[in-house]
């Protein structure tokens, strides 16, 4: 199984990324599996099933934070979208927070991020940003060439490591790299890391236990079949 | 330093291979690509960007000087050889007009010394193309449609530093397309107008041909073209005159037509 998890603010294209990636995947003739994480409203699952006939699923965190539940079910998805005879699995996450990042070791880490959501966005958007793998740039063909050249410079100014790809979404260029990256992807394994530390605070996840899967936490805790309970004593 | 990229021709999407085997695309050509909605000119971009090397859907291939481009090309986004303006390209930036080319040309600029000597060149580049002078304290938010399309056009050959400039029918922008194209001959760069402005198409070198997804051919701009694109000028100079009647509340006559013949 091959992992993709897909992060980024709201509206600049991460599903839009996601669609040419799926379907570029499948005309290389990959089985994709698909899983959205949202808060509290999501139709992408709906919409790939359809346009793609593939097994998706969505999963609405409701009160916990979107990337704390995406570190509880990634482990029982890793095992749906397997059972489901998915080789790949793509994560699409609410992509809300600016303080944590949804990525795990073993998975290839992608933020989405717009071009024209302004010059000083990368000195903004920390670990989001900084632990991806790769740097989505969208809406390219919105803002200026002088624009573009700085957003670019100030991401590499940031995060030096984190490779940018400069797409248009709306017609699909620039992504042949992203899913040759993904191909390259190291498969999954069992006790998968995140990959960031999260804030300070009091949950399990918060206080730095980074085991992939609800089984490695306590307190209140969530499984991809169940809604919250409490586990421990 | 690049002197020719090179397409060789992939196969269209029904598998049939491309009429036109090799374009090879010189520094300082002014090309524009002609073609219906959906025959692929977005494709053809998508090839360029990405140095394709029949790894894309139209199995083409993309060389520069000839040869097969390093894989860093496709890697490092600063390598992507084209800088691109469309009909929605703008500045989102409301910094002063000054202080903003000076960070663009921060980042290109080798020596400091160098930045305001790009600056100069810039505006008076884009000065050039549009009635009403920008000026350099003006906010970039402040700049008309024209203004703004002239300084998109004059910071992407000037500034930037890519071998291709593409233009997407950027033709109803308000600026002077004439003296645009006598401009851009003057840098050693490829200009690509997507296009079916007649007189933009017969003031390019060549014209690329597309249909059903790929290129049928290459016209070059013919001797009875180069003459008759004097004439196609001038008619869309009228219109023009016209259309500034109209703006101001003036009555059209067959007169107007007069100069045509």
């Amino acid at each position: 199984m091959k992992l993709a998890i897909c992060a980024g603010p709201a509206t600049t294209g991460k599903t839009s990324v996601l669609r040419h990636m799926i379907r570029k995947l499948q005309d290389a003739g990959d089985q994709v599996a698909f899983l959205k994480i949202d808060v509290q409203f999501a139709e992408e699952d709906e919409i790939f099933a359809k346009e793609f006939g593939i097994p998706t699923r969505k999963v609405y965190s409701g009160e916990l934070c979107p990337d704390h539940c995406n570190v509880m079910v990634l482990g029982d998805a890793l095992q749906w979208a397997e059972k489901s005879g998915a080789n790949f699995l793509l994560v699409e996450t609410a992509g809300l927070c600016l303080r944590c990042s949804p990525y795990v070791d073993g998975g290839l880490g992608m933020i989405v991020v717009e071009a024209t959501s302004g010059t000083n966005l990368p000195f903004k958007i920390g670990p989001m940003l900084s632990l991806a793998d790769v740097a989505v740039v969208t809406k390219i063909d919105r803002v200026s060439q002088a624009e573009r050249e700085v957003f670019r410079s100030r991401i590499q100014d940031v995060a030096p490591n984190v490779k940018v790809r400069e797409v248009n979404a709306l017609y699909g260029i620039g992504i042949d790299p992203l899913v040759d990256a993904l191909h390259n992807q190291v498969d999954t394994w069992d006790k998968m890391l995140l990959r960031g530390n999260p804030p300070v605070g009091t949950c399990t996840i918060c206080v730095g236990k980074k085991e992939i899967g609800w089984q490695a936490h306590f307190g209140v805790v969530r499984s991809l079949e169940n809604q919250n309970f409490y586990r421990g004593e | 330093m690049i002197n020719t990229i090179t397409i060789l021709g992939g196969r269209s999407r029904s598998g049939i291979p491309e009429a036109v085997e090799r374009i090879d695309l010189k520094m300082g050509d002014v090309v524009s690509i002609v073609g219906p909605t959906g025959s692929g000119k977005t494709t053809l971009i998508n090839d360029l960007e990405l140095f394709a090397d029949a790894n894309t859907q139209t199995g083409r291939r993309v060389l520069i000087n000839g040869e097969r481009p390093p894989l860093e090309y496709r890697d490092n986004p600063a390598m992507n050889p084209i800088a691109l303006i469309t009909q929605h390209t703008t500045f989102l930036s409301d910094l002063p007009v000054v202080d903003f080319l000076t960070a663009h040309a921060g980042i290109r600029a080798v020596k400091k010394s160098q930045i305001d000597e790009m600056i100069q060149k810039t505006l008076d580049f884009a000065n050039q193309l549009t009635g009403e002078p920008i000026v350099l304290t003006s906010r970039m938010t402040e700049l008309s449609g024209g203004q703004t399309r002239a300084l998109l056009i004059a910071d992407a050959t000037i500034i930037c530093n890519t071998p291709i400039v593409l233009l997407d029918e950027v033709e109803n922008a308000g600026i002077n397309r004439t003296r645009a194209m006598e401009l851009l001959r003057e840098y050693r760069k490829v200009f690509i107008f997507v296009t079916h402005d007649p007189r933009i198409a017969l003031l390019s070198d060549y014209r690329i041909v597309m249909q059903g997804g790929s290129i049928t051919k290459v016209l070059y701009t013919n001797e009875e073209e180069r003459v008759f694109s004097l004439k196609v000028s001038k008619l869309d100079d009228l219109l023009s005159a016209m259309r500034d009647k109209i703006r101001f509340g003036e009555r059209l006559t067959t007169h107007e037509l007069e100069g045509l013949a």
